[in-house]
């Protein structure tokens, strides 16, 4: 059994990896929330905005952190104008179409960027984000402090902006009443384009606070797809509350099984977690009983 | 506020249905200021279907509907509703996850936000048990509160035109009396409302005007009083 002081780093560094997967995957339960759409292109949208983060550092110097506001809003117009273009006009709210559209899209964008970017994994070094900052007993790199505490704001600035705005509300008006939102006169195709929009911006945030630890590929999206989807899962498809528990959630099961199983089988800990709460709790942690 | 007697809405020869199936046939209705006007008509007659392509939901086949002088027959809803035409429809369609007071919020989403906390106030007035329930989820209102809550939102929007697609339904016979009252007090604070009924009889007592759809035409209009006697009218939907 390792020392406490050992599990607690176990720990800590799990809830700083966890922050990001909670981002990733508000962003997907969002878009299924209010439009029902199974996000499949998920992935290959997180890939393209780490890309847009390395390139705005590696071509122009700009550091990651001051990058996010522009990655987080590059996303929002591009999550609006493919579901205005693309998503929201061929789905015709059939969800076999929307499979094949979402799908297709990242089967598109992966390749595109095969083909733009080459098959290289890129890093950048971010020098102060390497610094180790003290906590207590502990020693975690700035990179994973910021992750953590920037992951947090924005997912309390979102929730906060969901409850306050009227974007916010006519956002929630519409997953559950189209026709009621219609005729108080909610523009509903812009509001889900928003919704959309907003989905694919929480993952131009995730990109700027996870490339100064991490590297990205055409490929590097489909491992935090994979743990977004179990997290949405974990925490009840369209549940904000669910996003934030099972985001931290995973991060922790995944650290910890690191740490006890070894890097290699550490994933394992996501899978049988996964596979409990499907079989106690269907519908999530925090998933409506329907 | 528009003269008395002005032309509120002016309804000509408006063809419209679903797909291929033609549920109105040419109809003509008009709505003056100061003016409540009940629709009346047999289930399946295509009175919500009228209403609806007012209000823009649906897109009619062919014919005109000018409101306030302006065309809007096709028109979206957010620009329907940015005119003052407020529909409340059959079913109530309020938003059952967010909170009474939410609702109500959203009824001011698109006209009538500057005047939000008054409004506010004004249907808490109206209507009491809306201001006690102000934090609970819409969907756990029952039926005639959710009701309330739908015409509630309604006048949120400060509506020149109000439509009440079936109010009482659903209401207990004392909140059906007071129901109408409402209608009563908004119209004598100069609102204009076009009201599908079922309840005939207290809707031609409350209305100045009204027609009666048959088969996707209007088939009956006239002064309210006077078709209150029509014998045609008594034996066909009074069974009298
Ligand atoms: N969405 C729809 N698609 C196809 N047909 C419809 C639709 N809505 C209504 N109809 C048909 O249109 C006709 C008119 O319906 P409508 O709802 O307008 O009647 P109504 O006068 O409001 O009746 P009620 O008094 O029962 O509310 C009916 O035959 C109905 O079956
Ligand atoms: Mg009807």
């Amino acid at each position: 059994m390792p020392s406490f002081d050992i599990l607690l780093a176990g720990i800590v560094n799990g809830l700083a990896a966890g922050a990001v997967y909670v981002l990733v995957a508000v962003g997907l339960t969002l878009i299924y929330g209010v439009l029902h759409i199974v996000n499949f292109a998920h992935g290959s949208l997180l890939m393209l905005a780490m890309y847009a983060t390395y390139f705005l550092f590696a071509k122009a110097g700009v550091d990651p952190y001051a990058a996010l506001p522009v990655v987080a809003g590059g996303a929002f117009a591009l999550g609006y104008v493919l579901y205005r273009g693309v998503v929201g006009r061929f789905a015709h709210g059939k969800d076999e179409n929307i499979l094949l559209i979402t799908l297709g899209l990242s089967i598109v964008i992966d390749n595109l960027a095969l083909f733009l970017f080459t098959g290289d994994t890129q890093t950048i070094d971010v020098a102060h984000a390497q610094r180790m900052v003290e906590f207590g007993p502990l020693f975690l790199p700035r990179a994973k402090v910021i992750a953590f505490a920037a992951a947090l704001a924005i997912c309390a600035a979102l929730g906060l902006w969901m409850a306050r705005s009227d974007t916010g509300k006519a956002i929630r008006a519409v997953a559950k009443e189209r026709q009621g939102a219609r005729l108080v006169g909610i523009d509903v195709d812009h509001v889900f384009a928003v919704s959309y929009g907003i989905g694919i911006a929480c993952l131009g945030a995730a990109a700027c606070l996870l490339m100064p630890s991490f590297y990205v590929s055409p490929s590097s999206g489909h491992a935090f797809v994979l743990i977004a989807f179990t997290t949405v899962v974990l925490g009840g498809m369209g549940s904000f509350p669910g996003a934030l528990a099972g985001g931290f959630a995973i991060g922790v099961i995944e650290s910890l099984g690191g740490l006890l199983l070894g890097e290699q089988l550490g994933q394992i800990g996501i899978s049988l977690a996964f596979i409990l709460v499907l079989l106690l709790r269907p519908t999530g942690l925090f998933g409506a009983r329907r | 506020m528009a003269e008395p007697g002005a032309p509120i809405l002016e309804v000509r020869g408006l063809r419209a249905g679903y797909g291929a199936v033609e549920v109105l046939r040419g109809v003509d209705l008009e709505l003056r200021a100061g003016e409540v006007v009940a629709l009346l008509g047999s289930n399946g007659a295509g009175k919500s279907t009228l209403n609806n392509n007012l209000s823009g939901i649906y897109r009619p086949f062919a014919g005109s509907i000018r409101f306030l002088g302006e065309e809007i027959a096709g028109a979206p809803p957010t620009r329907i509703v940015e005119a003052g035409l407020v529909h409340v429809p059959e079913g109530r369609r309020v938003f059952p996850d967010l909170t009474v007071r939410e609702n109500l919020e959203l009824g001011s989403y698109r006209r009538g936000r500057a005047a939000r906390a008054r409004n506010l106030e004004r249907v808490a007035s109206i209507f009491p048990r809306l201001g006690e329930r102000a934090r609970q989820a819409a969907g756990t209102l029952s039926g005639g509160e959710q009701q309330m809550l739908a015409i509630g939102r309604g006048l949120m929007g400060e509506p020149r035109l109000l439509i009440l697609d079936e109010p009482s339904l659903g209401l207990s016979p004392l909140l059906v009396e007071e129901m109408f009252a409402l209608v009563g007090r908004l119209n004598a604070d100069g609102l204009c409302v076009l009201l599908v009924e079922q309840n005939v009889v207290q809707s031609l007592a409350i209305a100045h005007r009204a027609y009666v759809l048959e088969h996707g035409a209007i088939a009956l209009s006239g002064p309210a009083a006077e078709l209150a006697r029509d014998p045609a009218l008594r034996r066909s939907y009074l069974g009298l």
